[in-house]
């Protein structure tokens, strides 16, 4: 139930281009044809579905404070969650490059009209944000990172695929002619937005109560223990840096 | 301009209006739009992105003559990340909050695609300070455009400006409020963003017809 629920949240209501503006470059330059759109929305979906896990791993077992105990006791204490971007960064580099050359093997065609795009994923914030939004999100476990990387690929494939057929259509349309191309795709993309925002009480059933979620008193305890923790850490850091610029 | 050259300052100026790398090159859009809710973590960003944009372009033009061609990506990737990680200490040390408020975003300067385009297009051919003033010149034009969004989502959707209330207060019915203005809150949502950029482009485009596509 929970996977199924991550999964349609991470699809429509978190979508990664209407809710959080992720990979709108790509998102913009490729959507000119429908079948552009569409290997490009399935690179990125299996490059998602790829990297989410594998960062949630590195993520679990590295980087996280108090990751590295399975080492030993004496690691208990290392915080490398600052080595975050570069770990990600290095693990999705090098995905899109086992893509690219998949693809070049099996589909030259597709390969060439991706052209320049396909090792562009690799900067494709959808993809970084994925990972990112998996660790500030603190997502628990193995499965729950899959789907979410699966989720949020789709959200993305959805949001190009619809937004390369309106841009087919529109092509016909008496547009004002500074807005054409560019500016009125931005506007499109906006009024989609807003009725994707719609999906917003998908699983609180509207109830706006529901949503906003601390509904335990382990849930509050847990968050002022977070806030605490915050509080240190950035006391901490603070002085950290006073030092060492001193 | 003594210290600079005609085709210098021209690298500073091209992209703020007719070059510019959100309304004309489409690059580095996702957060122009995501953090522009508010003027202070426009601003904010704007400067991030000066800095990692500014420092890298020198580190990769200097560099440019001993990175194998197979594996720039990679070795720009991790200057930039560097960087960033750089930014994003500074932040949690001296303003933790906004660091809190731009969340993941200040991560997502390295996906920034201005930056990796940049990279390619101007660092890897050209000298250090020529490659600077591009990184600048770029990062300014990025900047303009996410300050003038940030000012209106802030100014009609809460009032505010920097957290100052300018148009009065809407809760003792101050200054505009007085006459029955409302904070358009719709202005805060994400959609917004995308309708502003698109009217921003809208005007600029009819100001200078020779940025119209067909």
């Amino acid at each position: 139930m929970e996977h199924i629920e991550l999964f349609f949240k991470s699809i429509f209501i978190d979508n990664m281009v209407f809710a959080t503006f992720l990979g709108m470059c790509s998102y913009l330059a490729v959507s000119k044809k429908v079948s552009t759109a569409v290997g490009l929305g399935a690179a990125v979906i299996f490059v998602l579905a790829v990297t989410v896990p594998l960062n949630w791993l590195l993520d679990q077992y590295i980087l996280k404070e108090g990751a590295l105990v399975w080492l030993g006791p004496e690691y208990a204490e290392y915080d490398l969650s600052f080595l975050s971007f570069i770990l990600f960064i290095a693990t999705i580099a090098t995905m899109v490059q086992l893509v690219e050359i998949i693809v070049e093997k099996f589909s030259p065609s597709l390969y060439n009209s991706l052209g320049i795009f396909l090792p562009l994923i690799a900067v494709n914030c959808a993809i970084l944000g994925g990972s990112l939004f998996m660790q500030s999100r603190e997502i628990a476990t193995l499965g729950l990172a899959t789907t979410y990387g699966i989720g949020s690929g789709i959200g993305w494939f959805l949001a190009i695929l619809a937004i390369a057929a309106i841009r087919e259509k529109i092509r016909y349309s008496s547009i004002p002619a500074p807005l054409r191309g560019l500016g009125i795709t931005f506007i499109v993309t906006g009024l989609m937005a807003i009725g994707f925002m719609s999906f917003g009480g998908m699983l609180t059933g509207g109830d706006e109560e529901a949503k906003e979620t601390p509904k335990t008193e382990a849930v509050q305890v847990n968050k002022d223990q977070v806030k605490a923790k915050e509080e240190m850490k950035k006391k901490e850091l603070a002085n950290n840096t006073k030092e060492i610029l001193k | 301009m003594g210290l600079l050259s005609k085709k210098d300052a021209a690298l500073i100026t091209d992209p703020f209006a007719d070059n510019n790398p959100i309304t004309i090159q489409v690059l580095g859009i996702c957060s122009a739009l995501a953090i522009t809710a508010e003027l202070k973590a426009s601003i904010v960003m704007a400067v991030s992105v000066l800095f990692v944009l500014g420092v890298g372009n020198v580190v990769i033009s200097l560099m440019r003559n001993i990175i194998p061609s197979k594996i720039r990506i990679i070795v720009q990737l991790i200057v930039v990340a560097t960087l960033v990680i750089i930014v994003d200490q500074v932040l949690k040390a001296f303003a933790y909050e906004l660091s809190k408020t731009l969340g993941a975003f200040i991560g997502l300067i390295i996906t920034n695609c201005i930056i990796m385009g940049r990279f390619e297009a101007f660092a890897l051919a050209n000298g250090p300070w020529r490659s600077f003033l591009d990184g600048i010149g770029n990062a300014l034009g990025y900047g303009v455009i996410l300050i003038i969004v940030g000012f209106f989502r802030e100014l009609l959707g809460s009032g505010t400006l920097l957290g100052f209330k300018v148009l009065g207060d809407p809760i003792e019915k101050t200054g505009l409020y007085a006459f029955g203005y409302e904070n358009n809150g719709f202005m805060l949502l994400a959609p917004m963003a995308l309708i502003v950029v698109g009217i921003i482009i809208w005007i600029q485009r009819s100001r200078n017809e020779a940025l119209i596509e067909e």
